[in-house]
C-alpha cells in the first residue's frame, strides 16, 4: 500500500513540478501516437469503408486476416519494422532507426488493422441501412463510402480513440525500433519500462498514472465532442 | 420515360419464386396502385422496377426513354425514410448534388421544396431528430426535388399516425398535380380508394388484375381479389 | 468539424515532421551499450560534459551485450561500449569493429536475502559460493539474456563445475531479462542473483537484499570500447566516433568515470592503457 501512496506522491510531483524532461517525454508520445493514428487513419478508414462496400474475391479471408492482424503482438511488430530499418535491411539506407520516424511507422502498422477492421464493421452495418436509399439517389460506390464514413464518425472517432490507446500504451514496439535513447526516442512508456529495471517502482507506477491521465484526458474531450455534435446533428 | 414494360419479369432467391413472370404495361397518367396483401410480392416488384433488384427473368422496359440512364429520371422512397445524418436541407441537397446540380441551384430547389412539404422552418435542424411524419416528408421532397418522371412509393405510411398520412398523402396528391407519375404500394384498402387510379393486384407473386380502380372495387375478376377486399372491409 | 479536424491534421502532419528534423541539424552518433551504464547513471553524467566540449550528442541505446554486439555487427550502431571481454575480441577479429580500447572496469557483487538459505554471507570466494547455493538448491535468479553479466555468471559456473541448467525449472530461474528486472525477480522471490556493482548501487527496490560475496578477483568487470568498422558498414560515423572513443580514453574523459558516485560510492574505475 505504502507503494501505491508513493505513486500517487510521485505522479503528483512530476506533474506540479511540471519537470522539462517529463514535458519533453509526454510531447514525443502524443506526436509519435497521434501521428501513427493520422496515418493509419488515412489508410485504414477509406481501406475499411471500400471492404464494407466493394464485392471481391477473397474479400472475406482479407476480413478474417485484418480482425487477426487486431491481436498482434507489439514486440512482433517492433521486431519487424526493426529488420526493416536496420542498415542490414532493405531499408537500412533510409537511416531512420532509433529515431521517431521509426516509432511512428510501427505504431501505424500496430494500429492499422485496429482501424480498418472496425471502421469496415461499422461502416458495412450502417452500409445495410443506406444502401437501397443512396443507390436510389444514384450514389456510386466511391459516393456512398463517402457518405457512410461521414455519417458513421462519431462511431469512428472511438474507433480512433482505440487505435490511439493501444499505441500509446503500447512499449515493445517502440523500444525496439526507437531504442529508448534519452531525450531521443524516450516516450512514456519506454520510460515506464527503465524505471522499472531500475527498481523506482513509485516512479515508473507515477508514469503510468501520469500516462492514464493523458488519454482520459484525451477521450474525455472527444466525448465532449462527440456529446456537442451529436445533439447537433442527430 | 413512359409507358413502363414489364415482360415476364421474375425473381427467384434460391429455389423460392418471389415474383412469377409479371407482365404490364403501366402508362403514363393515371396513379397506380400496386396492391395486395402482406407478402406477395409488392415491394420486391417495385424494386425490381426501379432497378434496385435485378431480375432472374425477364425485361423491364422504358419505351419512352429518350436518353441515358433511366435512373435518373425516377425517384423512390421507403417505407422507413434512410435520414442522412446532416441537416434537413442538407438531406435534400445531397440528391440533387448526386444529379450534378450546383450547389447554388440545388439550395435554391431544396428550399422550395422544403417550404411545398412545410418543412421550410426545419431546414437547419437535424433530419434524424425530426418526428416519424416530417422525415416521410423529407424523405418526399428529396425524391420530389430530382424532378423524377417516375415517383416509385413503398408504403409510404404504413409506420405514421391519421394526421401525417393525411400530410403524406395531400403531398403525393401535389406531385402527381405536378405531373410526375405516381406508382405505390400499399396493403390499405381505404389509401388505394383515395389516391389511385388503377390497380395492379399482386397475390403470390403473380400479377392477378390489373384494372381501372372502380371496376377493381366493384366486380374483382380474381377470387383472391374478391377475398382480400371482404377480408379488409368491416 | 471540417475545421477542427483539419486543424488537427495540420498539427498532427507538423509534429511529425518536426521531430526527426530537429535532430538532423545536430552532429550525433549512435552507441550501443549496456543497461549497466545506462541505468547505473553514468552516461548520464559523462556525456553532457562531451557534447558541451565537442557539440556531438551520444545516443546511447542501452541493451545487453549480446544485442549490443548484434546491433554493431548489422551496423545500427557507430560506436559499442560494452563489457564481454571475449566476445568484444571476437567482434573485433571477425572484422565487425576496428580496435577494441580499454576503459574502466567495476565489479560484479552476489546478493541474496539477508537469511542467506545458502550460508555464504562472508566469503571471498566466489566459486565457493556458487558450489554452496547449488549444494542447498537456493533459489538463484539469473539473466538469462546472453548479456556480459550473464556471460561471466556463466563463466563462474563452469569453474565451479556446476551446469545450473540441471537446476533449471526449480532453484536456477532464468528471467530472460535486464538487470534491473532480473533484481526485481530476485527481490520479490528472495532469490540469490549476480549482479554489477553499480546496476546495484542505483537500484531501488531491494527488500530483503544485501551483497553476499564481493571482491573476489574474479569478479573484476573489464569494460571496452570500439568503433563499428566502417569497410563493413560505410555509413558509419567515423570522425565523429573515433572522437568519442578518444575523448572517453584521454585523461579528461577518464576523469569523468572516476569522479562519478552514488553518495560515497565510486561506481566506475577508469583503467584505459595511454
Amino acid at each position: 500500500m505504502t507503494s501505491l501512496w508513493e505513486a500517487f506522491a510521485a505522479a503528483w510531483a512530476l506533474i506540479a513540478g511540471f519537470d522539462a524532461t517529463l514535458v519533453q517525454i509526454v510531447g514525443l508520445s502524443l506526436q509519435v501516437s497521434l501521428s501513427a493514428v493520422l496515418i493509419a487513419t488515412c489508410i485504414g478508414l477509406p481501406l475499411g469503408a471500400v471492404i464494407a462496400v466493394e464485392r471481391f474475391p477473397g474479400r472475406q479471408a482479407l476480413i478474417v486476416l485484418l480482425n487477426a492482424l487486431m491481436g498482434l503482438p507489439p514486440v512482433v511488430v517492433g521486431l519487424l519494422v526493426y529488420l526493416l530499418l536496420s542498415r542490414a535491411g532493405p531499408l537500412g539506407p533510409l537511416g531512420i532507426l532509433f529515431t521517431p520516424t521509426a516509432m511512428v511507422i510501427a505504431q501505424t502498422l500496430l494500429i492499422l488493422p485496429i482501424i480498418a477492421a472496425l471502421s469496415r464493421q461499422t461502416i458495412e452495418d450502417a452500409w445495410r441501412e443506406y444502401d437501397e436509399q443512396l443507390r436510389s439517389l444514384g450514389a456510386g460506390r466511391l459516393n456512398a463510402a463517402m457518405t457512410l464514413i461521414w455519417d458513421t464518425r462519431f462511431s469512428l472517432l472511438t474507433i480512433l480513440l482505440a487505435g490511439f490507446g493501444r499505441a500509446a500504451a503500447e512499449v515493445g514496439a517502440v523500444m525496439i525500433v526507437g531504442g529508448n535513447i534519452d531525450g531521443v526516442t524516450r516516450v512514456m512508456t519506454t520510460a515506464i519500462a527503465l524505471e522499472t529495471s531500475k527498481g523506482d517502482l513509485p516512479l515508473a507506477l507515477g508514469l503510468g498514472i501520469v500516462l492514464i491521465g493523458l488519454v482520459l484526458l484525451l477521450n474525455a474531450a472527444a466525448a465532449l465532442l462527440r456529446e456537442v455534435a451529436q445533439r447537433r446533428y442527430g | 420515360m413512359l409507358p413502363l414494360e414489364l415482360d415476364q419479369l421474375a425473381l427467384s432467391v434460391g429455389a423460392t419464386p418471389i415474383i412469377r413472370g409479371v407482365s404490364a404495361r403501366i402508362e403514363a397518367g393515371p396513379r397506380t396502385i400496386i396492391l395486395g396483401p402482406n407478402g406477395a410480392g409488392k415491394s420486391v416488384l417495385m424494386r425490381l422496377c426501379h432497378g434496385l433488384l435485378q431480375p432472374s427473368g425477364g425485361r423491364v422496359i422504358w419505351h419512352g426513354l429518350r436518353n441515358g440512364d433511366p435512373r435518373r429520371h425516377q425517384a423512390m422512397v421507403f417505407q422507413r425514410p434512410v435520414m442522412l445524418r446532416r441537416s434537413a436541407l442538407a438531406n435534400v441537397v445531397y440528391g440533387l448534388k448526386l444529379a450534378g446540380k450546383s450547389n447554388h441551384e440545388s439550395e435554391l430547389r431544396a428550399m422550395d421544396v422544403l417550404d411545398v412539404v412545410g418543412l421550410a422552418r426545419h431546414a437547419g435542424r437535424p433530419a434524424r431528430v425530426l418526428s416519424g411524419g416530417e422525415q416521410q416528408r423529407l424523405a418526399l421532397a428529396r425524391a420530389w426535388a430530382l424532378g423524377p418522371d417516375v415517383l416509385f412509393l413503398d408504403e409510404p405510411t404504413a409506420n405514421l399516425d391519421p394526421a401525417s398520412t393525411r400530410d403524406i398523402e395531400s403531398i403525393i396528391q401535389a406531385i402527381h398535380a405536378s405531373g410526375t407519375k405516381i406508382i405505390m404500394t400499399t396493403h390499405n384498402l381505404g389509401q388505394a380508394r383515395r389516391l389511385g387510379d388503377e390497380i395492379l393486384f399482386i397475390s403470390n407473386g403473380r400479377l392477378m388484375e390489373h384494372t381501372p380502380i372502380d371496376r377493381f372495387f366493384r366486380e374483382p375478376v380474381s377470387a383472391e381479389a374478391a377475398t382480400f377486399i371482404r377480408g379488409e372491409l368491416p | 468539424m471540417r475545421l477542427i479536424r483539419g486543424a488537427a491534421l495540420a498539427l498532427a502532419l507538423l509534429g511529425l515532421m518536426q521531430g526527426p528534423a530537429v535532430h538532423a541539424q545536430q552532429k550525433f552518433i549512435t552507441v550501443a551499450s549496456t543497461t549497466s551504464t545506462e541505468q547505473s547513471g553514468l552516461f548520464k553524467h559523462m556525456l553532457p560534459i562531451f557534447e558541451k566540449k565537442t557539440g556531438i550528442q551520444v545516443r546511447v541505446v542501452a541493451q545487453g551485450t549480446g544485442q549490443a554486439l548484434d546491433m554493431g555487427r548489422r551496423g545500427d550502431a557507430d560506436v559499442l561500449f560494452v563489457h564481454d571481454k571475449f566476445a568484444e575480441e571476437k567482434f573485433v577479429a571477425d572484422g565487425f569493429g576496428v580496435q577494441r580500447f580499454e576503459v574502466m572496469y567495476n565489479d560484479f557483487v552476489l546478493v541474496g536475502p539477508k537469511s542467506d538459505p545458502a550460508k555464504i554471507a562472508g566469503t571471498r570466494d566466489i566459486v565457493a559460493g556458487y558450489r554452496k547455493i547449488a549444494a542447498a538448491k537456493a533459489p538463484f535468479a539469473s539473466r538469462g539474456d546472453k548479456s556480459g553479466t550473464h556471460a561471466a555468471e556463466l563463466r563462474l559456473w563452469k569453474a565451479a563445475g556446476i551446469d545450473p541448467q540441471t537446476g533449471k525449472g526449480t532453484w536456477y530461474r532464468e528471467t530472460g531479462s535486464g538487470m534491473g528486472p532480473t533484481l526485481n525477480t530476485a527481490s520479490s522471490m528472495n532469490a540469490y542473483a549476480f549482479a554489477d556493482r553499480g546496476t546495484w548501487l542505483s537500484f531501488k527496490n531491494r527488500g530483503d537484499l544485501v551483497i553476499v560475496v564481493e571482491g573476489d578477483q574474479k569478479l573484476f568487470n573489464q569494460y571496452g570500447i570500439m568503433l563499428v568498422n566502417p569497410a563493413k558498414h560505410a555509413h558509419v560515423k567515423k570522425d565523429l566516433g573515433q572522437a568519442f572513443i578518444d575523448w572517453v580514453v584521454s585523461p579528461e574523459g577518464q576523469k569523468a568515470i572516476a569522479d562519478y558516485k552514488i553518495g560515497a560510492d565510486q561506481l566506475f574505475f577508469p583503467n584505459a592503457r595511454r
